[in-house]
């Protein structure tokens, strides 16, 4: 009579796969990512051809409300789509803040490791930490509630208006706000990552480095910063990454045109309009039925996609001279 | 068997020779200006996460009262019909509980496996990957993923089906079980370094009491790494609270909580709604809604959440190691 026991207690294998079962439920996940949204996309490449439609011509605002007005079973024509400035002002933003926010970081960073007095230590450390905390929409206010004014009052002058009117409306959201505020966004993971590597850099070659008679400044930045370079590189990684995808607070302060700034404008240059690639796909992912749009969209995140994708491989291949070291990171 | 050693007494010896200073005066002019920037970046940190924060807290004082916080939000075209942000906040404490239940079983069950079986390696190490892949990928990516899929025909009992047959795929359902992604790294990562930090013998010495591996991480390991889990939710609950994109893309675009279907509860899931921060987002002069105070009340309410769960997270890590019995 076996009613004491209902059920048999699962043996170590049986364990073993149910456990690792759900373990590669996560693969799976992700290669049903990679593979809806390539289907999805489907027409779009192969209306436009696998790299062209990242090519420039023509204007890309004007292309995607083309989209929108046609029905329900549109003609190949309908997808043609050149999205370069849209990709120029992911590129524009995201390599400005990665590496504007890269020099903060270290700095920050060796200010955290050797510089601080201990108070002030605590204080530095949980304002890192909130500035990474905060949500990206909370960004996108503030940036669109003070600095775009800030910008439109203060930095932008009519001159400077008139002299592009007939391109472009300058109202304060642009290139400069985009950049300074993901430079504020991507700048909190940086300094976590570098904190982390120089802490584990063993003290015994700081310490060789300061009895050779170098003093604080050059222990910290020739050996401690010069060994954590891989992790420098793996910080840069992971921060472009996330500011690819930044796609709520850009849809709110980069003024949202499909305009690709123009480097002979001079300074004018910093306050033109443009939108990336993510905050495209966030504004018009309304419009999804319409299935020009759609496919366009799911281009989009497949770039996306494979953009950080390829970004994470770069980041873990950094990271690996690290890790022969020994250094934990 | 003491817990406590009682201290040594200190020895009567000659104090040590103090380093001799290192001082800024003797530097050459380079190492100096590179003093200055480090100070300067170091304080300019602490400037700006002060000035946002003090900014927020400013604004949403001013804009907050509780007869916002407690009624729903009506459309209206001056701020002042528009009701206030009981929805939203419903709505972000729904999906939040949603994400973080479907996350922390998937993330506890692939740490257990990864630390404790890990065979074959090439399998463990592509988890450990797809795990980081995942916390890389862009939050919008995963929305339109999530859209990809529940738009499928079989999976339209999760939304509601238009007239003409197509799937709407957005529903709480939808979102939260795209938010349970983007909190699945912090769990995982949180959980396996506790499951790592567990002394070997503690599972050798169960298992040659004759225990199941199973039955060892049911009643040895899992109550150790309670609370690392529970260290990964708060976090993976942080990042929930704050994402925007998911909720944009996945939870329809409903100022209310609408239902759908009769079934209680189920409708609830199955139905559109909003967060605070889509309603943010909505209200801000990017949104429709033009409404800069209640924008302000509800990012402050945002900013609080967010701020108390990474707090909270931070102060349970800290508590439980310290109450660690060591080995």
């Amino acid at each position: 009579m076996t009613f004491g026991r209902l059920r048999e207690p699962w043996t170590d294998r049986q364990a073993g796969w149910r456990l690792g079962a759900v373990a590669c439920l996560v693969l799976v996940l992700i290669l049903l990512m990679i593979v809806f949204v390539t289907v999805k996309a489907w027409p779009t490449l192969r209306a436009n051809g696998w790299v062209e439609w990242l090519g420039p011509g023509g204007n890309v605002d004007k292309q995607l409300d083309a989209m929108i007005k046609v029905g329900q079973h549109p003609p190949d024509s309908a997808y043609h789509l050149r999205a370069w400035p849209l990709v120029y002002a992911t590129l524009l933003t995201s390599v400005v803040a990665v590496g504007l926010g890269l020099i903060v970081s270290v700095f920050t960073a060796v200010f955290i490791v050797e510089f601080a007095p201990r108070r002030l230590r605590e204080v530095v450390i949980p304002a890192v930490r909130l500035l990474a905390a905060v949500p990206s929409v909370i960004y996108g206010l503030i940036g669109i509630l003070v600095l775009v004014p800030f910008f439109n009052n203060h930095l932008i002058g009519e001159g400077r208006k008139e002299s592009v009117k007939y391109v472009v409306q300058l109202n304060g959201t642009g290139l400069g706000v985009a950049c300074l505020i993901l430079m504020v966004m991507v700048t909190p993971i940086m300094v976590a990552i570098i904190v982390d590597a120089l802490r584990g850099i063993p003290r015994g070659w700081t310490e060789g480095a300061a009895a050779l008679g170098a003093n604080r400044w050059e222990t910290v930045w020739s050996i401690s910063v010069r060994a954590a370079r891989p992790a420098i590189v793996a910080a840069a990684v992971l921060s472009g990454a996330r500011a690819l995808g930044e796609a709520v607070m850009l849809s709110m302060v980069s003024g949202s045109r499909g305009f690709a700034p123009n480097l002979f404008d001079g300074l004018t240059y910093v306050f033109e309009p443009l939108r990336p690639v993510a905050a495209t796909m966030v504004e018009n992912v309304d419009a999804m039925n319409v299935p020009p749009i759609k496919s366009t969209i799911y281009a989009f995140a497949l770039l996306l996609l494979f953009s950080s994708l390829m970004l994470s491989l770069a980041g873990y291949a950094a990271k690996l001279p690290m890790r022969r070291q020994g250094i934990r990171v | 068997m003491a817990v406590s050693v009682p201290p040594a007494p200190p020895r009567a010896t000659a104090p040590r020779p103090r380093p001799r200073k290192d001082p800024v005066s003797t530097w050459p002019w380079r190492h100096r200006i590179a003093l200055a920037m480090a100070w300067g970046c170091g304080l300019s940190v602490i400037v700006t996460a002060f000035a946002i924060v003090v900014y927020m807290a400013v604004k949403g004082v001013q804009y907050l009262n509780f007869h916002l916080l407690f009624s729903h939000p009506t459309p209206g075209l001056a701020q002042g019909e528009t009701g206030g942000i009981l929805d939203p906040v419903l709505g972000t404490f729904m999906l939040t509980i949603i994400g973080i239940l479907i996350a922390v079983p998937l993330a506890v069950c692939s740490a257990l496996w990864l630390v404790e079986y890990g065979r074959p390696a090439g399998l463990a190490r592509a988890v450990e990957s797809g795990i980081d892949v995942i916390a890389g990928t862009p939050d919008i990516v995963i929305a339109i993923f999530g859209l990809a899929i529940f738009q499928l025909p079989i999976l339209s009992p999760l939304s509601f089906t238009s007239a003409g047959g197509g799937v709407f795929g957005r529903s709480f359902i939808a979102a939260g079980a795209m938010m349970s992604l983007i909190a699945l790294p912090y769990v995982f990562n949180t959980t396996r370094e506790g499951l790592q930090a567990i002394p070997a013998q503690m599972r050798e010495a169960s298992w040659a009491l004759g225990k199941t591996r199973i039955c060892t991480i049911r009643t040895v390991l899992l109550p150790q790494v309670r609370r690392h889990i529970v260290t990964g939710s708060a976090l993976g609950m942080g990042r929930i609270v704050g994402d925007t994109a998911i909720v944009v893309v996945l939870l329809g675009a409903t100022l209310r909580i609408e239902k759908q279907g009769s079934i209680p509860g189920l409708d609830i899931l199955k139905g559109t709604g909003s967060t605070l921060t889509s309603y943010v987002y909505g209200a801000s002069p990017a949104g429709e809604g033009n409404a800069p105070q209640k924008a302000y009340a509800a990012a402050f309410v945002l900013l609080i959440i967010v701020v108390a769960l990474n707090a909270a997270a931070d102060w349970i890590g800290r508590r439980g190691s310290r109450m660690e019995i060591a080995p």
